[in-house]
C-alpha cells in the first residue's frame, strides 16, 4: 500500500511538473496592450502555483481513486438503469408538461426551457442521421439557418404567417438536406464529416455577406411573432387578441407559455415521428447501414435512398427548430449560427449515447441547462463547459444513456449494452 | 503577369502555414484514426507562447537579430510541444479503443477548454506587435508594380522548408519515424513487436504540436495580429488541406496546404475577399467529388 501511495505522489509530481510547464507562460505572463498600444507583460506567478497546486492534489486524488480495486460493471446494474428508464422517460415528460403551470416558474425558468427544448429537438433531429443512419453530420447548423432564414425572409419580403413558413421551413431544409447529400453520397467517415462542417460554413458566409438579401452581419430584425392559430398575444384586450377571445388578463406570459409549449409540442413530434420510422422499413434500413453498408448493399437495399431520406428528415426538423428560433427571438444574426452551435448539437447527441432517444433529452438538459446554472461565472463558463465535455466523455464514453432497445425483435424486448450498437463509418 | 507572380509568391507563403498545421491533422488520422479538433487551438497556443516569449525578450531589450527570432520559436515549439502532450494524454488517451465518435466529442472539448483557457488567462483582445522582420528584395518591376519577395516570405518560406526537411528525415530513417509507420499500419501488430505504441502516439501528438507552433510563430511574424479565436478558422482550412491532400499522406498535407493557401489568394485578388472561404470549402467539395479519397490518398479497400 505504501509503495502505492508512493507511486501515486510520484505520479502527481510528474503532472504538477507539467503543469507548470503548462502555466508558467500561458498564466504566469499575461500580455496586455498599454495606451500607446505597445504591449507589455503582466506577472502573475501566485496563479501559476496555486494551479500547480491544484493540479498535484487532484491528480493524487485521482491515483489514489483508480488503486482501488476495480470491479467490473455488473450486469444487474445495466438491467437496473434499463428498467429506471422506463419510469424515468414518462416523469420527464410529464414534468415537462405541467412545468409552466407549477408556482414559482416565471419568464426566466419558462425561456431556459425553451432553450433547452429547442436543443432537444435539433438533439433528436441530428440523431436521425448521426444516431440512427450512422452519417456523420458536423454542418447540422446549416439546416438550422435554412430554416430560421426561410422563415425570416418569407415573412419580410411576402408576409407569409409563421403557421405558413413553419411547413415550408423544414421542405425547404429539407431540400437542401437532400441537395447536400448528392454530392456526399460517396464520401465515408471523416470526409463526410469535414464536407458537412464545409457546407455549413459556407451557408454562414454567404449569409453574412448577402447584405442586400440577408442584411448580412445586421441579421433581420422585426420578425413577425407566432399567433395563437391567428389571435395574436399583445396587451389590447380587444376580441381578437389571445387574451381577450377567451376573456383572460392580457399578460406578456402567455406567449412565453405558448412558446413553450410549441416547441415541446414540435419536440415531440420529431420523437414521434423518429421512434414510429425507426419500426418501418426506411428505418430499419437506416440502422442496417449503420451497422454494415456491404451487407446492404448485398441485400438490395437503396443506398443513395436510404442516405438521402436520413439526410432530408434530420434536415427537415433542424428546418423546423430553425424557424421556432426565428419567431421565438424575433431577431436573426449569422452569429446564431457557427460551427459550435453544430458540436454542441452533436455533442448533446452522442453525450446521450447514440441512437437513445431518452439519453438526447438528458444530455440536453445537462449540457444547456448546467451552462445556464454557471451563467456567474461569465467568461469561465465555456471553459467548464468544455471540460464538461471532455471529463462526460472519458468517464462515459458510450454517453451517459448506455442500453439500447433494438427497434425491431423477434419475441420480447430486450435492452442491449450500448456498445454493441454500431457507430457507422458514413 | 507581375500581379499574378505577386500572388503566387504570397500564396505559397500562407500555403505554407497551412502546410504545416495540415501535417499535423495528418499524422494524427494516420495514426489513431481520428481528427483532432483542437489541433487549430494548439496552433493558436503556439502563437501566444510566441507572443509571450516576444514581448518577454523586448523587455530584456534581447530582441534583435536572427537569434532572437530562433530563440522565439524554439520556446514556442518546446511548450506548445508540451499542451499536444497534455492534451492526448488528459481526453484522447482515456479514450483509446473507444468507438470512433468518443475521442471527437472530447477534442472539439478540448478545443473549446483551449480556447476558453486561452481567452481567460491572456484576455479576449486582439493583440498587435510591431514586424519584426521587415524589407525585401525586389524581383521584377513592371510599370509602377513591384513584385517582392519581403524577408518575411523568405524566412516563411525557409523555415518551412527546413522545418519539413528535418521532419521527413524523421520519419524515414529514424527509429521513431519507423515505430511511427508501423502503428499507422497496424496498432495492434506493432504493439505485438514490441513498439510502445501509446509511446509512440504521445511522441506523434508532440511532433504535430511543434510544427503547428512553428506555423504560429510565423503566422505572429507574418499578420502580427493574434486573438484566442485564430486556431478555428485556421483548423479548419488546415484540415480542409489535409483532407484535400487525401487524409494520412504526409505529402499530401503539404500539398494540399500550398493549394489552399494559393487558392485563397487568387481568389481574394481576382474576385472577391469576402467569399475566399467559400472558394476553398467549394474547392474541397468539388475535389472530393470526383476524388473521394484526395489528391494523394489511399484508395480504401473495404473488406467483409
Amino acid at each position: 500500500m505504501n509503495a502505492r501511495i508512493v507511486g501515486a505522489a510520484r505520479e502527481a509530481l510528474i503532472a504538477t511538473a507539467v503543469a507548470f510547464g503548462l502555466f508558467v507562460l500561458m498564466v504566469g505572463l499575461r500580455t496586455d496592450v498599454s495606451p500607446t498600444g505597445a504591449l507589455f507583460l503582466r506577472t502573475r506567478w501566485p496563479e501559476v502555483a496555486g494551479l500547480c497546486a491544484l493540479v498535484f492534489v487532484g491528480r493524487l486524488i485521482l491515483s489514489l481513486w483508480n488503486l482501488r480495486e476495480v470491479r467490473p460493471p455488473s450486469l444487474a446494474l445495466g438491467k437496473l438503469s434499463a428498467k429506471a428508464a422506463i419510469v424515468f422517460a414518462p416523469a420527464l415528460l410529464s414534468a415537462a408538461l405541467v412545468l409552466p403551470m407549477v408556482p414559482g416558474i416565471g419568464r426566466y425558468e419558462l425561456d431556459l426551457g425553451i432553450l433547452v427544448l429547442t436543443y432537444v429537438m435539433l438533439g433528436w433531429g441530428l440523431n436521425i442521421v448521426v444516431g440512427l443512419a450512422g452519417l456523420l453530420d458536423l454542418g447540422y447548423v446549416a439546416f438550422y439557418a435554412v430554416g430560421a432564414y426561410s422563415y425570416a425572409l418569407l415573412a419580410q419580403y411576402f408576409g407569409l404567417s409563421f403557421w405558413v413558413c413553419l411547413p415550408l421551413a423544414g421542405i425547404l431544409a429539407a431540400f437542401w438536406g437532400v441537395l447536400l447529400g448528392f454530392p456526399v453520397l460517396r464520401l465515408r467517415g471523416d470526409y463526410l464529416a469535414i464536407v458537412t462542417l464545409a457546407f455549413g460554413e459556407i451557408i454562414r458566409i454567404v449569409l453574412l455577406n448577402w447584405v442586400e438579401l440577408t442584411g448580412g452581419p445586421n441579421g433581420i430584425g422585426g420578425i413577425p411573432r407566432p399567433s395563437f392559430f391567428g389571435l395574436p398575444f399583445n396587451m389590447s384586450g380587444d376580441p381578437n387578441s389571445f387574451a381577450g377571445f377567451f376573456g383572460i388578463e392580457p399578460n406578456p406570459v402567455h406567449r412565453v407559455i405558448f412558446l413553450y409549449y410549441l416547441i415541446l409540442a414540435l419536440a415531440l413530434l420529431t420523437n414521434w415521428v423518429s421512434v414510429r420510422i425507426r419500426r418501418q422499413p426506411i428505418g430499419r434500413a437506416w440502422e442496417a447501414l449503420r451497422e454494415d453498408e456491404i451487407a446492404c448493399r448485398a441485400l438490395g437495399v437503396n443506398v443513395t435512398n436510404t442516405k438521402l431520406t436520413a439526410f432530408a428528415l434530420g434536415a427537415m426538423f433542424g428546418g423546423i427548430a430553425g424557424a421556432f428560433f426565428a419567431t421565438r427571438q424575433g431577431f436573426i444574426s449569422p452569429e446564431s449560427f457557427t460551427f459550435i452551435e453544430s458540436a454542441i448539437i452533436l455533442a448533446i447527441v452522442v453525450l446521450g449515447g447514440l441512437g437513445s432517444q431518452i439519453g438526447v433529452a438528458v444530455a440536453a438538459l445537462v449540457m444547456i441547462g448546467g451552462f445556464e446554472l454557471f451563467r456567474d461565472l461569465e467568461e469561465w463558463r465555456m471553459l467548464v463547459f468544455g471540460g464538461a465535455m471532455v471529463v462526460i466523455m472519458v468517464v462515459r464514453p458510450r454517453g451517459l444513456v448506455g442500453s439500447r432497445t433494438p427497434s425491431v425483435v423477434l419475441g420480447t424486448h430486450r435492452a442491449g449494452g450500448a456498445d454493441r450498437v454500431g457507430e457507422g463509418r458514413g | 503577369m507581375a500581379y499574378a507572380l505577386q500572388q503566387l509568391i504570397n500564396g505559397v507563403s500562407l500555403g505554407m502555414i497551412y502546410g504545416l498545421i495540415a501535417v499535423g491533422y495528418t499524422m494524427v488520422y494516420g495514426i489513431i484514426g481520428m481528427i483532432n479538433f483542437a489541433h487549430g487551438d494548439v496552433f493558436m497556443v503556439g502563437a501566444f507562447i510566441a507572443l509571450i516569449s516576444v514581448v518577454l525578450l523586448m523587455s530584456g531589450g534581447l530582441m534583435d537579430g536572427p537569434a532572437a527570432l530562433l530563440l522565439v520559436l524554439a520556446i514556442s515549439m518546446a511548450f506548445t510541444a508540451l499542451y499536444g502532450w497534455s492534451v492526448e494524454r488528459i481526453a484522447y488517451r482515456p479514450l483509446r479503443g473507444s468507438f470512433r465518435l468518443a475521442p471527437l466529442i472530447s477534442a472539439i472539448g478540448m478545443s473549446i477548454v483551449l480556447q476558453n483557457f486561452v481567452q481567460v488567462s491572456q484576455g479576449a483582445r486582439v493583440k498587435p506587435t510591431e514586424p519584426l522582420v521587415t524589407g525585401g528584395i525586389e524581383i521584377m518591376r513592371e510599370g509602377n508594380f513591384v513584385v517582392q519577395l519581403s524577408n518575411m516570405q523568405m524566412l516563411i518560406i525557409g523555415s518551412t522548408l527546413t522545418v519539413l526537411a528535418i521532419f521527413t528525415w524523421l520519419v524515414t530513417k529514424t527509429s521513431l519515424g519507423r515505430a511511427m509507420r508501423a502503428c499507422e499500419q497496424d496498432r495492434r501488430m506493432a504493439s505485438l513487436l514490441g513498439i510502445d505504441t501509446d509511446r509512440t502516439i504521445s511522441l506523434t501528438f508532440v511532433i504535430g504540436a511543434a510544427l503547428a507552433a512553428v506555423a504560429g510563430t510565423l503566422y505572429l511574424f507574418r499578420y502580427g495580429v493574434i486573438d484566442f479565436y485564430i486556431g478555428f478558422l485556421a483548423g479548419v482550412k488546415a484540415f480542409t488541406a489535409a483532407v484535400l491532400g487525401g487524409i494520412g499522406s504526409l505529402p499530401g498535407a503539404v500539398l494540399g496546404g500550398l493549394l489552399i493557401g494559393l487558392i485563397e489568394t487568387f481568389w481574394s485578388a481576382y474576385f472577391s475577399v469576402q467569399y475566399k472561404d467559400v472558394a476553398a470549402f467549394s474547392i474541397l467539395v468539388l475535389v472530393l467529388i470526383f476524388l473521394p479519397t484526395g489528391l494523394l490518398g489511399r484508395q480504401e479497400v473495404e473488406k467483409v
